[in-house]
């Protein structure tokens, strides 16, 4: 049985063989239809993981609070940012106890503002964050060189300043920015560390900012509302499975300490997480669209498939007929056509794939060394799967032309001139 | 038991509204080891016949039995399996495929038949050399002599040995030389006691036969017997 298989293979390689510019030209149908549809998916399933991965370089497991409610009443209308002043240093403190939220990790509260800065060589207009060490953990922040404020200098409103490296850029052109003095809005800071790049593309500011102690920025800086009002706290949960958790927690804990109800609550709680799902549905619903178009270049290969193989059963009527009456069964002279359709899409198939992984190296390459870094993605199961489709076309296409291979009576087809 | 046995064989083809009498009546019997020549003008009825014979058409009426079976009883893959094991074709126009070579084309019946791979080479390897083509095997059609071609249909006919030999016009496209040629390996085949069926209307060809019917309007006219001693 196997040798009759491969028996029958041998023949459809010769017989392809011997039309062999029809069989590249088929071939390239499906070849094509199964690199866009794999390039499709992969590029898709790339966009989805550089996404998350920018996201989460964010602050992972990050839950940030902001002053003012945004909700829906149920007239339907939008309310919005009932006040800006509702955050206070005291939420902050309140979420920082472990018995009120206990799947929250650490907590930063943080003002900013805008600010003119000021270094011996030149001024540069940027953001200035007053905030707390624990900062630099809950937004995965790395310094670079020199190093954090400590909670000594936040306790003593010490006028020290981290720096983030585009500011440094622009602040500094000579040296070192360690050491240097920078005014800001006519304070003056020494400069005791410079963050790391935060790597991510979504936020072009995280690289740009000026990160003093919280004490020091009310005392000095605040320019507007209470001194003790904080334009937003962050939040780190202990890990992603207890992100959920934390959320209840902090919610609950915010309504009952502002005593307020969900319907006009005076603060708008986010999470990273839920930043994550909507992008992931949105490239989810790119890639069906664009791997659905893709698929209709398949369907036509497969129609070409189709199509070749009727034109050379109306072609080969004598030699179908000579091979009956040799003794070849009906089910051989069927099994004969369908092997040739399944290897002209086998053929496609596996060209197609390796198109595909060409394509996404060269992409990713390409890609490489703009700021739309990413890697396109194809994985093994969707190759093999795109294999196991390109075969069930070849196959099904020639099902009706195999067919109508194996009904010709012989003597017709041997009269056939 | 004859080797084949029929009586009362017509073929009636439909061809519109108009019924078409190929066959109106045939009796043949065949015997095991016979050289039988059918001859008759075009339309007489001959190629019907022989495709009846070789089962690659069924009657509308009468009885065909071959080595003690009834062919009209017989399945499509029943069929396959008699003109593979039974019977051996040799047409006008050879009828090789070209795109293969003189080896693989002999090898298609036994590959039809089932046999493994390294019998199958032995045999067509064997069945050329008898027919004289020992050093052509791995030539195509298209490198091969019209002569040479109809002797590579020959060993594909013979290499199943089949009971009958079945020859429509086998010298139709050939010249004289390779005529003869062929004929002499019939003449050999019959000798060492292959029944063989030639269908022509070359007076030369049927000469070779033990035995030749002529068939007009769709029966047999007469029968008569050649002697080849007489030749």
């Amino acid at each position: 049985m196997i040798s009759a298989w491969a028996e029958t293979a041998r023949t459809a390689i010769e017989s392809l063989n011997a039309r062999r510019m029809r069989s590249v030209l088929t071939v390239l149908g499906i070849l094509i239809g199964i690199a866009a549809v794999m390039l499709t998916v992969g590029l898709g399933q790339g966009a989805q993981a550089s996404i998350a991965d920018q996201i989460n370089s964010l602050g992972s497991n990050m839950l940030t609070v902001t002053p003012g409610g945004s909700t829906t009443s149920q007239s339907g209308g939008f309310r919005m940012m009932r006040s800006s002043d509702s955050l206070t240093t005291q939420d902050a403190a309140l979420l920082a106890d472990k018995k009120v939220v206990p799947s929250v990790a650490a907590v930063a509260q943080a003002s900013s503002t805008s600010a003119q800065l000021q270094s011996d060589e030149t001024t540069w207009t940027s953001t200035v964050v007053g905030t707390v060490p624990a900062w630099l953990d809950v937004r995965a922040r790395e310094v670079e060189t020199g190093r954090f404020f400590t909670q000594e200098e936040v306790d003593s409103g010490a006028s020290v300043a981290v720096l983030g490296p585009t500011t440094v850029e622009e602040l500094f052109t000579r040296g070192s920015a360690v050491g240097q003095s920078v005014v800001v809005n006519g304070s003056t800071f020494t400069v005791i560390g410079v963050l790391k790049a935060s790597g991510s593309s979504l936020s072009s500011t995280e690289d740009d900012q000026v990160v003093v102690p919280f004490s020091t920025y009310a005392n000095r800086l605040q320019s507007s509302g209470r001194a003790n009002s904080v334009s937003s706290i962050f939040l780190e949960a202990v890990d992603s499975d207890s992100l959920s958790a934390a959320y209840q927690e902090v919610n609950q804990a915010l309504l009952t300490a502002h005593q307020v109800t969900s319907d006009t609550s005076d603060f708008t709680l986010s999470t990273q997480a839920a930043l994550i799902d909507a992008t992931a549905s949105i490239m989810g619903v790119l890639t069906a669209v664009l791997g659905s178009i893709a698929a209709i270049s398949l369907l036509v290969g497969g129609i070409g498939v189709m199509n070749i193989m009727l034109v050379s059963v109306s072609e080969r009527v004598r030699e179908i007929g000579l091979r009956k009456a040799l003794g070849a069964t009906p089910s051989a002279i069927r099994r004969q056509f369908l092997v040739e359709a399944g290897f002209l899409g086998m053929t496609g198939g596996a060209l197609g794939i390796a198109l595909g992984y060409l394509g996404g190296w060269l992409i990713t390459m390409a890609l490489a060394s703009t700021d739309y870094a990413m890697t396109v993605v194809i994985s093994l199961p969707v190759a093999l799967f795109a294999l196991g489709v390109s075969l069930a076309i070849g196959l099904i296409a020639g099902v009706y032309p195999a067919s109508r291979a194996a009904k010709l009576a012989p003597i017709d087809a041997l009269r056939s001139e | 038991m004859s080797l084949l046995d029929m009586r009362a064989v017509r073929k009636t083809y439909a061809t519109g509204a108009i019924a078409v009498e190929a066959l109106r009546g045939i009796d043949l019997t065949l015997e095991s080891g016979d050289y039988l020549a059918i001859m008759g003008p075009s339309g007489s009825g001959k190629s019907t016949l022989m495709h009846i014979i070789g089962c690659l058409d069924v009657a509308t009426s009468g009885d065909y039995e071959l080595d003690g079976h009834e062919v009209a009883d017989m399945s499509e893959k029943q069929l396959a399996k008699v003109r593979n094991q039974e019977i051996g074709f040799v047409f006008q126009q050879f009828n090789l495929l070209s795109a293969m070579t003189a080896l693989r084309n002999v090898e298609l019946p036994l590959l039809y038949a089932g046999v493994k791979p390294k019998e199958r080479r032995e045999r067509a390897l064997e069945a050329l050399d008898k027919v004289g083509l020992a050093d052509r095997v791995q030539h195509r059609p298209g490198e091969l002599s019209g002569g040479q071609q109809q002797r590579v249909s020959v060993a594909r006919a013979m290499v199943t040995d089949p009971a009958i030999l079945l020859a429509d016009e086998p010298t139709g496209a050939l010249d004289s030389v390779s005529t003869a040629d062929i004929l002499d390996l019939f003449d050999e085949l019959n000798a060492a006691g292959r029944t063989i069926v030639v269908i022509t209307h070359e007076r030369e060809v049927a000469e070779r036969a033990s035995r030749v019917v002529e068939m007009r309007d769709g029966v047999f006219r007469h029968v008569h017997d050649i002697e080849k001693a007489i030749v």
